[in-house]
């Protein structure tokens, strides 16, 4: 088991690097760099001007070493004139070139500075962070229980009029994605054009205080699209569960459905969809985006369309390294999870 | 003129009895359920004369209810589009007319309905699909809007506005508003509202369905050629040629799908020849895939093999240079192939959603692939062809891929639906297609500023979307049983 999860560590460390050097990459390229610049420095700088000011901080290095700056494991650059060091990127506002150190990457924990909110990055995302961990947990409260009582009561009579009921409503979920169903909502929930005006059609008061009127929409819009998924998966499991012999005989002796389905049945059919609902995670990650840009909730996601949208380089990069570190360990924990709640699965 | 209502004059009639039907068949599905629960099953007593027989008792009579209930509605349902089609906005409203607008797709649609129930016997599993009913409502809805993109976008028919002429004075207007000039308008109503550029909802939404129609079943096509030419090997082979490639498929699909849109659609990215690149590894597997397909089929006659490969070659070559090579492209590699021979160019823009969406797919469709290939490869049919001194990739394609179509085709569908989600989340993005792109996406996002106080523009795209999603689910599903039951 030691070897095994040592195994498994090992191969996410590598997606991990091989996952940010990849963005790396693709937000460095030249004509970000080259906006980068104008937005800094001077909109109207000659092409000359530009490429003098990218070599002057380093920005014009092969990528690999860029990368290996950026992580914390080169050196930082720095320019000398004289024999003296003028530049340094480790010198943040506020800090002398003295000070400042030689290596600041992400594993030293300098994660950059936003030039979109003028702010360190690490700070900007552990403020955005906690807004979206508080609409997660919402949204996990209410997607797992309700998938899961959907996908049992689908699953434990198979092919019975609840049954189809209940999967066409999980196959309806699937369909809708967030963008319709928030739309949707909003439009019939939140307007006093057409439906009643019981909800608010934005979540931006929300990020202080939540109240059921302005956090009941957007939980709900992420909530229902991966409801339909995690509850199929349970659907299909416990009508697995609900064919095995054990039951058979459960029902021979004369046990009630009642009880085969709650005693027998539900512990062993509960433990695919507990993978499923930690691979749902980083699926819910799209969600958010799109959650928070219709709701306008100034989380994780909308963070991330600033980042991209206004040519952030480094905060773009801790968005990823966030987002991707997430995907992973979900990964990491499904996989250890779902052979520690399995015990026909042994690894040695 | 006076603003048209919803259901204009045969309202009067049809209304009521579409909403006692409704309610019906809620409260006859309700029932149903509670008497699968409450009941017990069907009650088999035994005749005199030897036969038995089912007594079906209360279960039996409400699911009889339920059926009938639902044969209701859908009679109403038909008497809406038919009484619309005759009488047209003069005497059907809002409804009447978007009935009207829409009748050579009810024509073919009918025709379809009824060729392929006569003749589904002879039609294989495409048949079996009208034994479900489910399947029969996917099919019906993913049809409707192929018919209507097919009608709209090569015959100029069903929509009546121009989906970007802004005409003045119908900005945010609400369904069924007339026209300020009506003699020179082509039609006198904007039948679903303006938008707030005061274009027409009706036709931007009709013609939406053209752009989703042209990329989604395409992309997965391309999706599943990258998938199957590189899962087949990776699940046969193994070994480290399986390592590398599944590691490769774990990298991207450990990506947050939109994180990966925003890196690779921002027009930057378009500028350093990005997309190109991926185009032409992309687009190289359809080739690869054909190629492989004819030579291992027709290897033991060179004749013959050499017949259709130059065929396919020489065709799929020059489709696969128009499309990779564009005359207009940043880098000039792409400009190598002489412009008389590059038969169309893709803008760049709508190359770049088409090569996301086909990469963010084959992942997971190499996955699939790869798990049926290994669980296919030890059956005996498999083994025989080996002892025969079959080559490798003619066990793969002729020998696993069929036995492998179920899933798939199943699949196919789905990711048809889950691209055509994610062009949405494109469109909704701002990212890709022009902004005044009459795409589903875009026109949600243009829409949602305005949302609690105009929804209409939002919303008929919206509903647009979710029918043709939810229609391939459905059809997924009903393929997915029917193919199960044999």
């Amino acid at each position: 088991m030691g070897l095994f999860i040592l195994r498994r560590l090992g191969v996410m460390i590598l997606t991990a690097l091989c996952l940010t050097f990849i963005v790396f990459t693709l937000t460095n390229l030249e004509p970000n760099l080259e906006k980068l610049a104008k937005n800094q420095a001077n909109a109207r700088m000659t092409d000359d001007q530009v490429i003098s000011w990218l070599d002057n901080r380093g920005y014009n290095d092969p990528m690999l070493i860029k990368y290996g700056r950026w992580l914390g494991v080169l050196p930082h650059f720095t320019r000398e004139e004289d024999g003296e060091v003028v530049y340094s990127r480790c010198a943040t506002p506020g800090t002398t070139i003295e000070e400042a150190g030689s290596f600041c990457g992400v594993l030293q924990g300098n994660w950059g500075w936003s030039t979109v909110f003028q702010n360190e990055v690490l700070e900007i995302l552990g403020v955005r962070g906690w807004q979206t961990a508080k609409l997660m947990f919402f949204v996990m409260l209410v997607m797992v229980p309700g998938a899961l009582i959907v996908g049992v009561l689908a699953g434990m009579k198979e092919g019975s009029k609840l049954d189809r009921s209940l999967s066409t409503f999980s196959i309806g979920t699937t369909a809708t994605p967030e963008y319709v169903s928030g739309v949707i909502f909003i439009s019939l929930l939140a307007s006093p054009m057409i439906g009643p005006n019981w909800f608010v059609g934005s979540a931006q008061t929300a990020m202080d205080n939540i109240t059921f009127e302005n956090f009941t929409l957007p939980v709900l819009t992420i909530a229902l699209y991966g409801m339909g998924y995690i509850a199929r998966m349970t659907r299909a499991s416990m009508t697995e569960v609900m064919t095995a012999q054990y039951i058979r005989t459960a029902r021979l002796k004369g046990v009630s459905f009642q009880q085969i389905v709650l005693k027998h049945a539900l512990r062993n059919a509960l433990i695919a969809p507990f993978t499923v609902i930690m691979l749902q995670l980083p699926w819910l990650l799209n969600g958010v985006v799109i959650v928070e840009t219709l709701f306008n909730f100034k989380g994780f996601g909308w963070t991330l369309v600033q980042a991209a949208g206004n040519n952030d380089i480094e905060l773009l990069l801790g968005v990823s390294i966030i987002s991707v570190v997430v995907v992973l360990v979900t990964q990491l924990i499904s996989d250890i999870g779902y052979v520690f709640l399995n015990p026909r699965i042994r690894i040695a | 003129m006076e603003p048209l209502t919803w259901t204009g004059n045969m309202g009067d009639v049809l209304d009521p009895i579409l909403g006692i039907t409704a309610i019906a068949l809620l409260l006859t599905s309700v029932l149903a359920i509670v008497m699968s629960f409450a009941t017990t099953t069907e009650r088999v007593t035994v005749n005199p004369d030897g036969t038995i027989a089912a007594q079906p008792g209360l279960r039996g009579l409400t699911a009889k209810a339920q059926v009938y209930s639902l044969y209701a509605f859908l009679a109403t349902v038909v008497a809406y589009i038919v009484t619309g089609m005759v009488v047209g906005w003069q005497g059907g409203g809002i409804v009447g007319g978007a009935m009207q607008a829409f009748t050579p797709v009810w024509i073919s649609l009918v025709v379809l309905f009824v060729a392929s129930f006569y003749y589904k016997r002879k039609l294989g599993l495409y048949g079996k699909l009208f034994d479900s009913t489910i399947g029969m409502i996917g099919f019906g809805l993913v049809m409707f809007w192929v018919f209507t993109a097919f009608y709209a976008g090569i015959f100029d028919m069903i929509y009546m506005h121009d989906p970007l002429t802004q005409v003045s004075g119908m900005k945010n207007k609400v369904p069924g508003t007339p026209m300020p000039d009506v003699d020179a308008a082509p039609y006198p109503f904007y039948l679903l509202g303006g938008d707030n550029l005061a274009r027409d909802v009706f036709s931007r939404m009709v013609l939406g369905s053209t752009i989703v129609m042209q990329i989604a079943p395409l992309a997965t096509l391309f999706a599943f050629m990258v998938g199957i030419t590189l899962g087949l090997p990776a699940g046969y082979y193994g070994g480290k040629l399986d390592t590398v490639l599944s590691f490769m498929a774990n990298l991207i699909l450990a990506f947050p799908v939109i994180l990966l849109f925003y890196l690779l659609v921002t027009p930057e990215i378009v500028l350093t020849g990005l997309p190109n690149y991926m185009a032409l590894i992309l687009f190289i597997f359809p080739l690869i895939f054909v190629g492989v397909l004819i030579n291992s089929r027709y290897r033991t006659q060179p004749k013959t093999r050499n017949l259709y490969l130059g065929i396919a070659m020489a065709v799929g070559g020059l489709i696969y240079l128009s499309l990779v090579m564009d005359q207009g492209a940043p880098k000039p590699i792409f400009r190598l192939w002489p412009g008389g021979l590059d038969l169309f160019d893709i803008p760049g823009q709508v190359l770049i959603v088409f090569v996301s969406v086909v990469f963010v797919n084959s992942p997971t469709v190499f996955r699939i692939v790869r798990g049926l290939t290994l669980d296919i490869k030890t059956r005996d049919y498999v083994a025989a062809a080996q002892t025969r001194g079959e080559t490798p990739w003619y066990i793969m394609l002729w020998e696993i891929l069929p036995n492998a179509r179920g899933p798939l085709i199943v699949d196919f569908c789905l990711r048809i639906g889950y691209t055509t989600i994610l062009l949405g989340t494109l469109g909704f993005f701002g990212l890709g297609l022009p902004p005044e792109s009459p795409d589903w996406g875009t026109t949600i996002n243009d829409g949602r500023r305005l949302l609690s106080v105009f929804p209409h523009p939002a919303i008929v795209p919206a509903v647009a979307l979710l029918s043709l999603v939810l229609g391939l689910n459905l059809l997924a599903d009903g393929l997915r049983e029917e193919s199960l039951r044999d």
